[in-house]
């Protein structure tokens, strides 16, 4: 098959990639497709109600079931000690319920069987009675001081979790009462999931001779998973094989512990036979980890030039019956403090309070670096209520707010030192693209006409790339991120990571970097990542955090290993040290371009021509902590027509110019682009997971929870402008959810756009076609 | 029950439990786990395989029902180490990204050339709207189909020729 290219300084282009070639042939290797000899198949009980003491449990009948091997419930569990597991939050998680249960489809008894159906069948036959008790949904019902405790198992009696602030209250206060204009809103970032079409799941395979547990796991990041374990079930760590296959998409979904991979894990070791569990769709939207549910109330303030003042944000955040959040130990409402944006604000103060609720445990980081996609989308759609209200170009208040581009590295009033950026060169391209001043020209016409367009912008700025080892870290391991380099004597290279992609084409852009280090083709650098027993120690792929971190770290590594191979090449070339040149792709005396030796060269060289003294081989490993994080941004714009009859805004257009620093490969970064888009469209106009009063999930599955179709998916214009991070060792910034991040407040600000004839300036999302509708028609414009 | 059925030209029987599924058939029975399963609501097409042509969702059907029918899957695409056109197009144009939905996506897609070899965009959008993606945003598979499409026409000429 000869698709793949075989060019040389393959950073910056559109590479095919390597995975495909499995990927197209149906030849990739996800967990479910691994079966092991002597395997059986684990099913969960799950609770019917949100909130229930647990009376009884009877398993009498579903033992009996012939092929069923074991049965599990909490009060096995905590004979070992593993009813609770700690989760990444540092607050404790049931795997399987003990006395209570605290939101609907919770983990209660877990039946292993010969087959996926027996075991389902089983499940059927435990039988649990249940005394249910008084249910909260809402976060901020669950913070007055009346509602019912819903953690009995802590010492406070309450259902707040931790309250978080970054900035100064005074001076925010201050300076907003001294505003001329102050805009208000509040603004709710609903429940959603990240939902990739793989499901979780897990095969645990406990070696008792060995004591070795190999354990296949659906997982973003393999090591971590490993070192929870091994504290979690006390096993000792260098006898945990963790292997995360193919990833069939995360978006963060696949960054946490699941009581199904704990009960699995328990269920092999009891049994000594491979137990496998894997999720169903709706065990997958109602219990493996939602994302956001914040509700923010936030004020805007401006001069009476329209210059902003200063910026306040109280947040109630629902994190379910356990706080499961996927977040920095230091950072428990994640990176919300980017809340500032693209804009030059003198001062700003921003709270979260958690409550827990009974809910699905969570707060993940869905397609986002912890929770700014809300900062994002809180921040730009203040930013186009505060346009309304001064009656200004949303397009021009931005370009007078925004954080110059001689200004960087910039400090912004939460503390966070932004890289680089030229935000007014990023919104002038999508402006033109889209032909802004003749939209907002048609945009009248059609007013004048009764009709609904709108035109939304959002000029957004990430933080990914977690994180300096100073303030990043989880359950105490520092986020850094490594890379292993192991040349062959052929020169042919095998290169190791901390990471593990689920989709984003590691296979090749690390090959890219690598080869581009070394002046070899992507062909000749295979890249593997997932396995813990060959892979350096690495905190795993999400938050855009694997260019940043382990894309640097393959870099350096690279330049050790030319380090090494600059010494080896002088001895070829009977030249001292300092005396070799690198051109990129070959080593050659200085001066004498002609006199040159390959990288391959050299390769063989390290392993049978050696300079006297030196070690063998050639190899080198780098753990790479980030000096600072990298600050993607961009400016999207959206075109909206709304339907009178139905309530449905269609997108017409939408222009995305993405600045993510150095692109190794355009390809990949521009079908990054449009996945997150599609993404951030969903959480606009489509996907909520909603409960009712009684703690019902009224999206269980993908008949009620509504990810796009090709058929809604609107079409996508892309582009890019290139300001590389001055600190990364290429220039790269991360990509993969700046799309999802910046979109949504660009769809929600067209929708704005288009009805704030009506005097409308905020509308929950997700818009769907009823809302929009019931405004109309309160306005008599329906038609 | 023993069921015997032609899965990519070959005569394949099994034994399943009348409840066995379509896609359990398939991914468990006969090994070939290029079909996946993402739901079970019949909503994400990961499991799209063709009965006698026409694409079904595997997780819908049962595995007694196609006795003595015949079964394509993704493994049956490639031709004798040739990569069918649709394959190709889907790396070409990076119609995939975690190639979790690639395999029902094909599947669907080449049943859509087989009855219309020219389609229009809006024609592909619509064929695939029962194949859920969450990772391409659907617009590179659009490009995709539209690679492989001119490409299947070619393959039919010539087929044709020879026939001739
Ligand atoms: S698994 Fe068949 S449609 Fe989802
Ligand atoms: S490529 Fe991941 S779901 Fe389609």
């Amino acid at each position: 098959m000869a698709l793949e290219t075989t060019e040389l300084r393959p950073l910056g282009k559109s590479i095919k990639r390597k995975e495909d070639a499995r990927l197209v042939r149906g030849q990739g290797r996800f967990l479910d497709d691994i079966k092991l000899p002597r395997m059986l198949y684990l099913a969960l009980v799950r609770s019917p109600y949100a909130h229930a003491r647990i009376v009884g449990i009877d398993t009498a009948r579903a033992r009996a079931l012939p092929g069923v091997h074991l049965v599990l419930t909490g009060e096995d569990l905590a004979k070992l000690n593993l009813a609770w597991m700690p989760t990444l939050a540092g607050d404790k998680q049931m795997v399987l319920a003990t006395d209570k249960v605290l939101f609907q489809y919770q983990e209660v008894a877990a039946v292993i069987a010969d087959t996926r159906a027996l075991a389902e069948d089983g499940a059927a036959l435990v039988e649990v009675t249940y005394d249910p008790l008084p249910v909260v949904v809402d976060p901020r019902r669950a913070l007055e001081p009346d509602a019912p405790v819903l953690r009995d198992d802590r010492e406070q009696r309450d259902n707040h979790i931790f309250h978080w602030e970054v900035g100064e209250r005074a001076a925010t206060d201050e300076a907003l009462r001294a505003s001329a204009v102050v805009v208000k809103e509040s603004i709710r970032m609903p429940r959603v999931h990240p939902a990739p079409v793989e499901p979780c799941g897990c095969i645990a395979d406990y070696d008792g001779a060995m004591g070795k547990l190999t354990w296949y796991v659906t997982s973003q990041a393999p090591h971590a998973h490993r070192t929870v374990l091994a504290m979690v079930a006390g096993l000792p760590e260098h006898k945990i094989h963790v292997i995360s296959p193919d990833v069939g998409g995360g978006f963060g979904n696949k960054v946490p512990v699941f009581p199904g991979y704990v009960a699995a894990i328990v269920g092999s070791i009891s049994l000594g036979r491979p137990v496998k569990w894997v999720e169903t769709r709706t065990e997958n939207l109602t219990s493996t980890n939602f994302a956001r549910d914040y509700f923010m109330d936030v004020e805007l303030g401006a001069d009476d030039k329209g210059r902003v003042t200063a910026l306040k944000v109280t947040t109630v955040a629902d994190h379910g019956a356990f706080d499961a959040a996927a977040d920095p130990t230091k950072y428990p409402a994640g990176l919300f403090s980017i809340v500032t944006g693209s804009y030059d604000f003198p001062t700003a103060f921003a709270e979260v309070d958690a409550a827990y609720t009974n809910k699905a445990p969570g707060g993940i980081a869905y397609r986002c670096s912890f929770r700014v996609t809300e900062a994002s989308f809180l921040i730009e759609r203040a930013m186009n209520s505060l346009a309304l209200k001064l009656g200004v170009d949303p397009a021009d208040l931005r370009f007078q707010n925004f954080i110059g581009s001689d200004r960087f590295p910039y400090d912004s009033p939460l503390g966070w030192t932004y890289d680089s950026g030229n935000y007014a060169a990023t919104l002038n391209r999508a402006l033109d693209m889209i032909d802004y001043r003749a939209l907002r020209q048609e945009q009248a016409e059609r007013r004048a006409r009764g009709e609904f367009m709108g035109i939304g912008i959002s000029t957004f700025t990430e933080i990914v790339g977690a994180g300096p080892s100073q303030s990043f870290d989880i359950l105490g391991i520092k986020m850094f991120d490594s890379c292993e380099i192991r040349v062959h004597p052929t020169g042919k290279v095998i290169a190791r990571l901390g990471t593990r992609h689920q989709g984003q084409g590691h296979e090749t852009t690390f090959a890219q970097i690598i080869a581009e280090e070394l002046g070899l083709s992507t062909e000749d650098v295979l890249v593997e990542e997932g396995d813990t027993d060959t892979a350096p120690y690495g905190l795993g792929t999400y938050a855009s955090r694997s260019t940043p971190t382990a894309g640097g770290a393959a870099a350096l590594a690279a330049r050790r290993v030319r380090d090494k191979g600059r010494k080896i090449a002088a001895h070829l070339l009977e030249v001292s040290d300092d005396e070799v040149e690198w051109d990129g792709q070959r080593f050659y005396a200085a001066g004498a371009p002609e006199h040159a030796v390959s990288m391959a060269e050299v390769s063989l060289a390290a392993y049978t021509n050696l300079p006297a003294g030196m070690e063998p081989g050639l190899e080198a490993t780098f753990y790479y902590d980030p000096p600072n994080l990298t600050f993607p941004n961009g400016a999207y714009v959206a075109v909206v027509d709304i339907d009178k009859g139905t309530g449905e805004a269609k997108v017409r257009r939408f222009v995305a110019v993405d600045d993510c620093g150095t692109v190794i490969n355009p390809m990949v970064v521009e079908g990054q682009i449009h996945g997150g888009l599609t993404e951030g469209f969903a959480i606009a106009f489509m996907q909520e997971i909603a409960f009712d009063e009684d703690g019902n999930c009224l999206a269980p599955n993908f008949t009620e929870y509504l990810v796009p179709t090709a058929v809604e998916a609107p079409k996508w214009e892309t582009d890019r402008t290139v300001t590389p991070s001055p600190h990364h060792p290429i220039g790269a910034k991360g990509v993969g959810e700046s799309p999802n991040v910046g979109s949504p407040a660009a769809f929600a600000n067209a929708v704005m756009d288009a009805l704030s004839p009506l005097g409308v300036t905020n509308l929950d999302i997700p818009l769907f076609p009823w809302k929009i509708w019931e405004v109309l028609r309160q306005h008599g414009v329906t038609e | 029950m023993l069921i015997s059925v032609t899965v990519n030209g070959q005569e394949r029987t099994a034994d399943v439990e009348p409840r066995t599924l379509l896609c359990y058939l398939v991914r468990d029975e006969l090994s070939l786990t290029g079909t996946h399963v993402g739901c079970d609501t019949t909503s994400c097409g990961a499991c799209t395989v063709l009965l006698d042509g026409v694409p079904v969702k595997s997780c819908t059907v049962l595995a007694v029902q196609v006795d003595g029918q015949e079964l394509m899957t993704v493994e049956g695409l490639e031709q004798a180490g040739d990569l069918h056109p649709l394959q190709k197009g889907f790396w070409e144009s990076h119609g995939l990204q975690c190639g979790f939905c690639t395999p029902g996506m094909l599947m669907t897609t080449y049943a859509l050339l087989e009855r219309n070899p020219d389609p229009t965009e809006d024609e592909i959008r619509r064929a695939i709207s029962g194949n859920l993606c969450r990772c391409t945003g659907y617009q590179n598979i659009v490009k995709a189909v539209q690679y492989a499409a001119p490409l299947v026409r070619e393959k039919r000429e010539a087929a044709r020729e020879v026939a001739r």
